[in-house]
């Protein structure tokens, strides 16, 4: 038996949680081998910020926010510049310590798993991606497979990588030093490296900002194809079209603070974006599907 | 699925052929070192000494009636000590330069081989330190603490926000560098004149000197520093991501800094504790390697190894064979190399980064 299948014990698992947070560091110290991941069923809470605070630099940017991201779904966190979007990504990959409330990962408080256990259990893309040196785009991707190593899995890493590369379309850079790619094929081949971490959760912040119409598309079909195999998708996008076509659930954020949380279909009302982003917008049906397009008032 | 396959043995085959032709040209120098001299030896008569020491009764011994002693007591001593100085300051300069993200991040550059020669000065002023039984492994371990607490507070001082900006790190090495300087003309200064020789002849860089009791302190340092780096190899590979990303795919970047920093501080002290100062060859060697066969730490590492030991033999030899009758300080010939290299690698890096970033 796997222990610490953390998924199944859900909200109430906490205090066996806390528990082991306790004996974390102790452990963590011994090296104990990295508990594998088992897959959470459809609408379990794989990642949850609740009642967070942040402050960044003296500032508050984040006041009492909650978000849930469940297997199966995509959710999609828009607003506008500096609302939070980023920093609420940050809370929830454990990279900015909220100053208040409590944020989870897999069923279990960030504190309970050591930095193996999540990035075998979630993978992150991060907005700025660099290199120190230049290494090769298919060494780059296989950096993804680092958490595998040691387990059985590892043997199919090289078939993993090249279907990773595959996907977001950078089999043809393999060869290529990251350093010379320009910034959307890096933006790819983050993504790329991403994907062959086979986590259930992914993480994405602004996975395209820096790409062109067709690879935007592809980015966020991904994403909806991982959320339709069971894993879940949290993903920060600034084009608000983009999260109405392709996202289960939309949290918009404003101002630090949640300004709606649904389905596009519900929150996506020309009131509320025009009142959030400061802008006249119309949402109209689309002539066939009736999924909403949005426009903003030119 | 076939578009990796052809890429991945292009490099590898280049590390696995850099890795051979360094072992090669390794053995090589150390035998030309071993032959020249005062004294004549030949390459024959060298091997005859080292297998009959072995107990193996095969090729000649040196002909000449000073050839074996020659070769036992000068110039053995200091080729060993020459090949572990120059690995550790090949592999010190590759690990820091992993852990720091950053191209020219080099012990001399940043002024951890100054903090290390403070500890060494240290203990040779003291009064009443008799560098002999005890002396020349007190000399190693104040070394070891200086380089350590040196790297350590680089390391603090450099980094802001996870990375290490080129600017900030050079400019640190500037300060630790001529706070380090201001220590040793210090002890220069109240050091007795046998001392004070000691110190300045010492801060030249050399290799002269060697005796097998240097070499017995230096290579367990040397080892344990080559070993425990090759383990981090992969990791540091990671590392490259930059630190949050490294963590994102299940790298605990404190542990591995803290890790490093010990490994660091070991290797540059081994490198500085009986032969002084010798900078740029951790700048230069690990470049040189990165271009040839990539930045993967696994062949990095060892190549650096490899070709500092390759580099520092090969100095050692033009400093004592250029001038007849003379011996040209190690440290100074690295330097006129190393220092014009630091500058255009400074220059290149300046120009990739679009400026001072």
């Amino acid at each position: 038996m796997t222990p610490g299948a953390a998924p199944a014990a859900g909200a109430r698992g906490t205090r066996s949680a806390g528990a082991r947070s306790a004996g974390g560091a102790v452990a963590r110290g011994l090296r104990r081998r990295a508990r594998l991941p088992l897959r959470a069923d459809a609408g379990t809470v794989l990642a949850a910020a609740r009642g967070v605070d942040l402050a960044r630099g003296g500032v508050q940017v984040l006041h009492d926010v909650s978000v849930e991201v469940r297997a199966g779904e995509v959710r999609a966190l828009i607003g506008p510049n500096g609302a939070g979007k980023s920093s609420l990504l940050g809370v929830l990959t454990g990279d900015l310590e909220p100053t208040r409330g409590t944020v989870e990962a897999a069923g279990a408080p960030l504190a309970a798993w050591s930095t193996t256990e999540l990035a075998l259990r979630r993978a992150v893309m991060t907005q700025d991606v660099t290199l120190s040196f230049p290494f090769l785009v298919h060494e780059v991707v296989a950096m993804g497979r680092a958490p595998w190593r040691g387990t059985a899995a590892a043997d199919d890493d090289d078939a993993v990588v090249a279907a990773s590369m595959a996907a977001t379309d950078v089999t043809h850079l393999a060869g290529r030093a990251f350093p010379t790619l320009s910034g959307g094929e890096r933006a790819r081949v983050a993504l790329a490296r991403v994907l062959a971490q086979r986590a259930q959760l992914l993480m994405l912040d602004e996975p395209t900002a820096a790409l062109d119409l067709h690879h935007q598309e592809m980015v966020l079909a991904l994403a909806r194809d991982h959320a339709r195999a069971g894993g879940a998708v949290v993903v920060v996008v600034h084009d608000v079209g983009l999260a109405a076509a392709y996202a289960d659930r939309v949290t918009i954020v404003a101002d630090g603070r949640v300004a709606g949380d649904g389905t596009p279909e519900e929150i996506l009302t020309a009131a509320r974006l025009s009142a959030v982003y400061e802008h006249p917008v119309e949402v109209l049906p689309h002539p066939r599907g009736g999924a909403p397009i949005i426009l903003p008032r030119r | 699925m076939t578009a990796p396959a052809p890429v991945l043995p292009a490099r590898r085959r280049r590390g696995v052929v850099l890795l051979c032709g360094l072992v090669v040209a390794l053995l090589a120098a150390a035998t030309l070192s071993a032959v020249s001299g005062q004294t004549p030896v030949t390459a024959a008569e060298v091997l005859g000494a080292v297998l009959h020491r072995l107990g193996i009764d095969a090729g000649p011994l040196p002909a000449h009636p000073q050839g074996e002693a020659t070769l036992w007591v000068a110039r053995f001593p200091r080729i060993v000590l020459g090949l572990l100085v120059g690995a550790a300051l090949g592999c010190a300069g590759a690990l820091m330069q992993g852990v720091f993200g950053n191209p020219l991040a080099e012990p001399g550059v940043i002024g951890i081989s100054s903090g290390a020669a403070v500890g060494a000065c240290l203990v040779i002023v003291l009064p009443g330190s008799v560098l002999g039984a005890t002396g020349s492994l007190a000399v190693a371990g104040a070394a070891f603490v200086g380089g350590l607490v040196t790297t350590a507070v680089v390391y603090a001082l450099a980094r802001a926000n996870g990375r290490t900006e080129v600017v900030t790190l050079v400019l640190t090495g500037v300060a630790v560098n001529a706070f380090a300087a201001g220590v040793l003309a210090f002890l220069v200064y109240v050091a007795d004149p046998s001392a004070r020789e000691q110190i300045v002849f010492w801060q030249l860089g050399s290799l002269n000197g060697a005796t097998w009791r240097s070499v017995g302190i230096v290579a367990p340092m040397v080892v344990a520093g080559l070993v425990g780096s090759w383990l981090l190899a992969r990791r540091l590979d990671l590392l490259s991501l930059g630190e949050r990303a490294a963590r994102h795919v299940g790298l605990d970047v404190e542990r591995l800094r803290q890790v490093a920093i010990v490994l660091v501080a070991l290797l540059t002290s081994a490198g500085v504790a009986f032969t002084g100062i010798i900078a740029f060859v951790g700048l230069v060697v690990p470049h040189v390697v990165r271009m040839v066969a990539g930045p993967g730490h696994r062949v990095l590492l060892p190549a650096s190894a490899l070709g500092g030991a390759l580099v520092l033999v090969v100095a050692d030899l033009v400093a004592r064979t250029a001038v007849a009758h003379a011996e040209l300080p190690l440290g100074m010939l690295t330097s006129l190399v190393g220092g014009p290299f630091f500058f255009w690698l400074l220059r290149r890096t300046r120009a990739s980064q679009g400026g001072w970033a």
